[in-house]
């Protein structure tokens, strides 16, 4: 290229310039894609920042309330287990009682009719000794004859 | 019983006017400091008002992650509000908050990396829903689609730089902040801020590029 054809494409508008113009191009979507993207983050944040909030009130009991409510509970729970228990303790002590009670009277009964028994046989005896009477002497020879084997 | 009238207030109280004044003197000083700091106070409201959108967008951009550009909003205010009586007006407002939300961000960033293990799952919106909104305008749905298309590359690229070119990139050009506020915003020079932005543009350019 001589120096008067380079003169005269300097001597052109940036636009007439074939080169540049693809810069020039180039520049122009960029600029446009920067301007897309710098719009793109406003109306996004503009969105969210206009949008309506909504806010969630969630009503939590008070820790002392949760403590108290389970220590209640634990203490219910514990006196439903230990009454139970008390009970149950209570009937087998009951019936221990009743039983021992009934043994003893049994054993009472039978001590009684052991010594019921025993003063019969006594009182037997007595009456044997008091009613038995020495053969008169007449009698005597009779008796003698009588075999003592239960015949007459 | 001896009455003193001291800057219209009367003195009902047997007492010495010298002490009455000092007492008078405290109580206009306390008025003085109230006032003070309601003004304070509104002045401060007109600040948050003013700019909260435009902290809260550059967090937006900047974590995509709209409850976490929430919150580092909130925080950043908060961190104004106790340093407001520090704030000397040598720069803007927005700069100074800006450069809190910076140091906000970045810390955030740190501690992510930090807690990494804890970080089960990001909230940050994908690249799809991120370029969504674009208004449709006048253009035709090709072109929308097309736009949409770019923007997503964008995000792409920027998801891609360093933190500190993303911040300057982001600044330059969703906050159209010139290279001296950016500059006062990062504590960079402004040598820095334009080396930064150039290889950003750089950057974004070229993925832009290498996907057409």
């Amino acid at each position: 290229m001589s120096w008067t054809e380079k003169t005269k494409e300097n001597g052109k508008t940036l636009s007439e310039q074939p080169a540049l113009r693809v810069v020039n191009a180039e520049d122009q979507e960029f600029e446009a894609t920067l301007k897309d993207f710098r719009i793109s983050v406003h109306v996004w944040s503009d969105g969210v920042l206009s949008r309506p909030r909504t806010m969630k009130v969630e009503i939590r009991p008070r820790s002392w309330r949760w403590a108290a409510g389970w220590a209640l509970g634990c203490v219910l729970a514990a006196g439903g287990v230990g009454g139970g228990l008390l009970e149950q303790q209570h009937q087998r002590e009951v019936a221990r009682i009743a039983a021992e009670q009934k043994a003893a009277a049994e054993r009472k009964q039978l001590e009684e009719q052991a010594r019921a028994k025993v003063s019969d046989e006594v009182l037997l005896a007595g009456v044997d000794s008091d009613v038995s009477r020495d053969v008169p002497s007449a009698m005597e020879p009779l008796a003698q004859l009588m075999v003592d084997d239960g015949t007459k | 019983m001896r009455l003193g009238i001291v800057n219209g207030f009367v003195n009902l109280h047997p007492v010495r006017a010298s002490t009455w004044v000092m007492a008078a003197g405290t109580a206009v000083k306390a008025i003085n400091m109230a006032t003070a700091q309601e003004l304070a106070a509104e002045e401060f409201s007109r600040v948050v008002e003013r700019h909260r959108p435009q902290i809260f967008r550059f967090l937006l951009s900047s974590t995509r992650d709209v409850d976490l550009a929430e919150t580092l909003t909130q925080e950043c205010f908060l961190k104004a509000h106790r340093n407001w009586g520090s704030f000397r007006g040598e720069s803007s407002a927005m700069t100074w908050l800006m450069r809190i939300a910076i140091n906000l961000q970045k810390d955030h960033w740190r501690n992510r990396r930090m807690q990494f293990w804890k970080t089960t799952r990001t909230n940050s919106v994908d690249l799809d829903e991120a370029s969504e909104w674009l208004p449709s305008g006048e253009s035709s749905v090709e072109q929308q689609l097309l736009a949409r298309e770019r923007v997503k590359q964008v995000w792409q690229s920027v998801n891609g730089l360093s933190e500190r070119q993303r911040t300057v990139f982001l600044l330059r050009y969703v906050e159209e902040q010139e290279l001296s506020e950016i500059a006062e915003a990062t504590g960079l020079s402004e040598g820095t801020v334009k080396a930064h932005l150039s290889r950003a543009v750089a950057r974004v350019r070229l993925e832009l590029g290498g996907k057409r």
